[in-house]
């Protein structure tokens, strides 16, 4: 289909987009890697000079380090395995015949179009808050003092906060690909004398397999990098319980202005990100066939 | 999927269904529901459904009060301008991937994938000093150029995926029937291009306006669209519930409307076109 | 006007060499189709003459002007894809009129022609209809009249009939036909269903892995067949190809028979009918005769026979002899 005179049209046009997001990649990093090994604080500028790894090591030795690490971890997990788990059961549920399955998604897709600093308020004042929250009034209902959620259980709270967000995608990209699950296939399957949750084992979990796949993928992109609802609600606190990475990351750069440690915090960043992705595509690769 | 069922079947399905639904859209109604109440009735105790006196007070006060419609407007232009921006590049890119397709076509498109992987924070610092270096930070173009930026794989990806579904065989009639490049692009493609261009503006759009981490940390107060005002604005203190609501329901409602309308273009866009 | 010679045309995409090299000659006003199997290069080469991909080597003339480098919309060629390729946002007067409005016609001018097509076309009541509207044999007919109106050289045709149903198509192949009859124009049209191309061409390409196997008249290539696989391919049911102590007799290493070139009743070669197909105005039954293998017999009417009978054959055509190499001998 193509010809001379296409192809090096073609060629000039791709160019924008790949010199942007080559520079886009390349200078930024490469920026982030030079500051990681320097020392250098916006408010006093003058002071600059290599410090080699220094500040990787404050990165390794602070305590608050490693519970932003393992808080990244358990927020990333968490909300996968909620948002899988209960997207894979209301898929289904949604799937099967029901009155008004068109207005009932349009109830269940709203969460995820609810801007994260938006969504993290409204539970914060609406429903956690202990005075005037609706949870609040729940447990005086029920004749117990109200949880301070959002200080007692901060990473819990954040993973509910973000998973009530995700959930609705998780669900739409399973629901699809139900729908397109070819119904011939399951009548075959029914002809041969599968029962319904024979039918659901060897035949719909597979399928949902490759888009199970594709949306663990997916949220792990997205959820490593979760910071408007933390920013919105805890800030990281009550002390570090609830600072993830990112927002570790972003105090040192724009709170203490510490332009040098931020930097190497980007890049240890970036390395958790890409031993995920391995981890992820070593895992779940074969499932993927683009 | 739905064969015929029994009725009671499908009873406790629906019954069971809208339950689950109701559940998880329960706090956006809350939402919208406190923002017309009185700030008596939104912290009353027990909780107030429907309140008895209910007003627009608080999205009038929302709006001619504080600085909300500035924070609105910069929703807006960053928004559609990142859109623009992105699909004026994106679109000749898609295009030439699409229709003329090279050895490296496939591990370009990966590539641009993996650049979605990267961790925004990694690159927090050269954007943040760029940014002040050079006066975008806090600017609106500013922003639209790093959200553009950070876009930009899901635009080319999606533009993508639409042009491939364009059948090659009606651009080479149109070359058969005498059209130039530029007589094939304006007369073939384009119309049959746009209901891929529009979607993939639709969900860019609302990429955009959700965006809560460059909006936050790029900006103080003059181009601070509404994500950054409604993180600022949640502090413990000082709070006026039913104002928060009004000012909760602006924010989300046009996205929330352009989202119930953009179910597929979501599921194309986000997954790359791997889900269909 | 329309006369298309190939010289040594290759085309190969990266390591394949998809068209090994081809020297054609097409006169102005004929009828030529090329025809193969699938993957046979037959559209590949047409899209060559096209302008829709570009020679590795060789050269294309149209009237006698190297047209090798010429983009398609320089050709003067029409094309009609198997798709139809018709354009979903415009009617269809806005689909036939296109071409001229890239040529730039004077308005005018372009509606007459276009009102002339579709009067031929039998088109003039959908002109205001969108292609999503209308019929297979009715998209049909605006990729058809999309071709006519730029009154071109020639007309290229891209397996235009395998969307079709099989009614459908027989009915379009004899318009098709008729068509060029009033045209007079040019046509190269490519099938891989040897009932079209012997039914519809002055000339036949027989196309094999790129290489042109045999060009000629349908009657020459259906009684003249120059190797084993042109005399495989013309003619359904397939010539019957014996090989062995048969074919020794006559002087070959393979010898060939039309199911038609075949008389039941007495006869040198005897065997058991196996499956036999009854249409009232054909039979067609397969023998097993020993030492032959599987023979495939036509007959005129009802010939009476079923499964397990036992019956001889005689042939009663001529006997096509190919050597080792599978070429025809004298």
């Amino acid at each position: 289909m193509s010809t001379h005179s296409t192809r090096s049209a073609a060629r000039l046009m791709v160019s924008p987009s790949v010199i942007l997001l080559f520079i886009w990649m390349i200078v930024p990093l490469a920026m982030t890697a030079y500051f990681s090994f320097r020392f250098y604080r916006l408010l006093s500028p003058e002071r600059t000079g290599w410090v080699g790894f220094n500040n990787y090591t404050w990165f390794l030795n602070s305590p608050d380090f490693w519970v932003a690490i393992t808080n990244t971890l358990l927020l990333v997990g968490g909300v996968l395995i909620i948002t899988v788990v209960l997207g894979v059961l209301i898929a289904l549920l949604i799937d099967q015949p029901i009155w008004g399955q068109g207005p009932l998604r349009i109830l269940v897709i709203s969460p995820f179009f609810v801007m994260p600093p938006v969504a993290a308020s409204i539970w914060e004042n609406l429903f956690m808050h202990p005075q005037n929250g609706l949870l609040a009034a729940v447990s005086r209902g029920f004749g117990t003092d109200p949880i301070l959620y959002l200080e007692t259980y901060p990473m819990v709270s954040i993973i509910f906060i973000v998973s009530w967000e995700w959930l609705p995608f998780a669900t739409l990209i399973l629901l699809t690909a139900l729908q397109s699950m070819s119904s011939e296939q399951l009548e075959a399957a029914e002809m041969d004398g599968a029962s319904a949750l024979a039918r659901l084992r060897y035949l719909i979990l597979p399928h949902l397999g490759r888009a199970i796949t594709v949306v663990i993928l997916i949220q792990t992109i997205f959820l490593l990098g979760i910071f408007g609802e933390i920013f919105t609600t805890t800030q990281g606190g009550p002390g570090n319980s609830s600072t993830t990475l990112p927002y570790m990351i972003y105090k040192q750069a724009l709170i203490a202005k510490d332009i040098g440690r931020a930097a190497a915090g980007g890049i240890i960043a970036v390395i958790l990100a890409n031993i995920v992705a391995i981890f992820l595509m070593r895992g779940i690769g074969k499932h993927l066939d683009t | 999927m739905a064969r015929a069922v029994s009725t009671q079947r499908k009873i406790a399905y629906t019954a069971a269904a809208w339950a689950v639904g109701l559940t998880i859209f329960f706090p956006v109604f809350w939402t919208i529901l406190t923002s017309f109440k009185t700030e008596a009735d939104a912290v009353a105790s027990p909780p107030v459904f429907l309140a008895a006196d209910w007003t627009l007070q608080n999205y009038a006060d929302v709006w001619s009060r504080s600085d909300y419609p500035r924070f609105f407007w910069n929703s807006v232009v960053i928004s559609i301008g990142s859109t623009i921006l992105g699909l004026a590049i994106a679109i000749p890119a898609a295009w030439s991937m699409a229709f003329v397709p090279g050895k490296r076509t496939k591990d370009l498109l990966m590539w641009m994938l993996s650049t979605k992987m990267m961790p925004a924070v990694g690159v927090l610092i050269p954007m943040y000093l760029i940014f002040l270096w050079t006066g975008l930070f806090d600017t609106r173009t500013g922003l639209i150029l790093a959200l553009m930026l950070m876009n930009l794989p899901i635009i080319v990806w999606m533009l993508y995926t639409y042009f491939k579904e364009i059948p090659a065989e009606i651009l080479e009639a149109a070359r058969m029937d005498g059209a130039s490049l530029r007589n094939e692009i304006i007369y073939v493609l384009t119309p049959m291009a746009i209901p891929g261009i529009a979607s993939t503006m639709l969900l860019n759009i609302i990429l955009a306006w959700n965006e809560a981490f460059w909006t936050i940390t790029l900006t103080t107060v003059d181009a601070a669209p509404l994500s950054a005002f409604i993180a600022s604005f949640s502090a413990p203190q000082g709070l006026f519930y039913a104002k928060l609501s009004a000012a909760s329901t602006m924010a989300i409602a046009p996205i929330l409307i352009m989202g119930w309308f953009s179910q597929k273009q979501l599921v194309r866009g986000l997954t790359f076109g791997a889900v269909k | 006007m329309g006369q298309i010679t190939l010289k040594s045309v290759r085309k190969s995409f990266g390591e394949v060499d998809v068209i090994p090299g081809v020297d054609l000659d097409i006169l102005d006003g004929e009828f030529v189709v090329f025809v193969g199997p699938s993957g046979c290069g037959k559209s590949t080469l047409l899209r060559l003459i096209a302008g829709l991909e570009d020679t590795t080597s060789g050269s294309i003339l149209i009237d006698g002007k190297d047209a090798t480098a010429l983009p398609p919309a320089k050709r003067g060629l029409a094309m009609v894809f198997q798709s139809y390729a018709l354009y979903p946002h415009m009617t269809v007067k806005k689909n036939i009129g296109f071409p001229l409005k890239m040529a730039g016609m004077d308005p005018a001018e372009a509606e007459k022609r276009i009102q002339r097509a579709a009067s031929v076309l039998n088109l003039t009541n959908y002109l205001d209809r969108r292609p999503g509207q209308l019929s297979g044999g009715q998209r049909q007919r605006v990729a058809i009249g999309r071709a006519i109106v730029r009154e071109p050289a020639a007309f290229l045709f891209d397996e235009p009939l395998s969307n079709l149903d099989a009614a459908l198509r027989v009915g379009m192949r004899q318009e098709i036909s008729e068509l060029h009859q009033s045209l007079k124009t040019t046509m190269i049209y490519v099938t891989h269903d040897q009932v079209e191309a012997m039914t519809m061409a002055d000339k036949i390409v027989v196309l094999n892995a790129g290489r042109i196997e045999q060009v000629g008249s349908p009657l020459t290539l259906y009684h003249n067949p120059l190797n084993l696989f042109v005399a495989g391919f013309i003619g359904s049911p397939k010539m019957n190809l014996i090989a062995g102590p048969e074919a020794s007799k006559h002087g070959a290493t393979t010898i060939g028979i039309r199911p038609e070139h075949i008389t039941v009743g007495d006869g040198p070669w005897e065997g058991v009918v196996g499956l036999s197909e009854h249409l009232g105005s054909d039979s067609f039954i397969k023998v097993d005769v020993p030492g032959l293998g599987i023979i495939n017999v036509r007959g005129p009417g009802e010939l009476g026979v079923h499964h397990g009978d036992r019956i001889k054959l005689a042939p009663a055509g001529k006997i096509h002899r190919f050597d080792a190499n599978g070429l025809a001998l004298a």
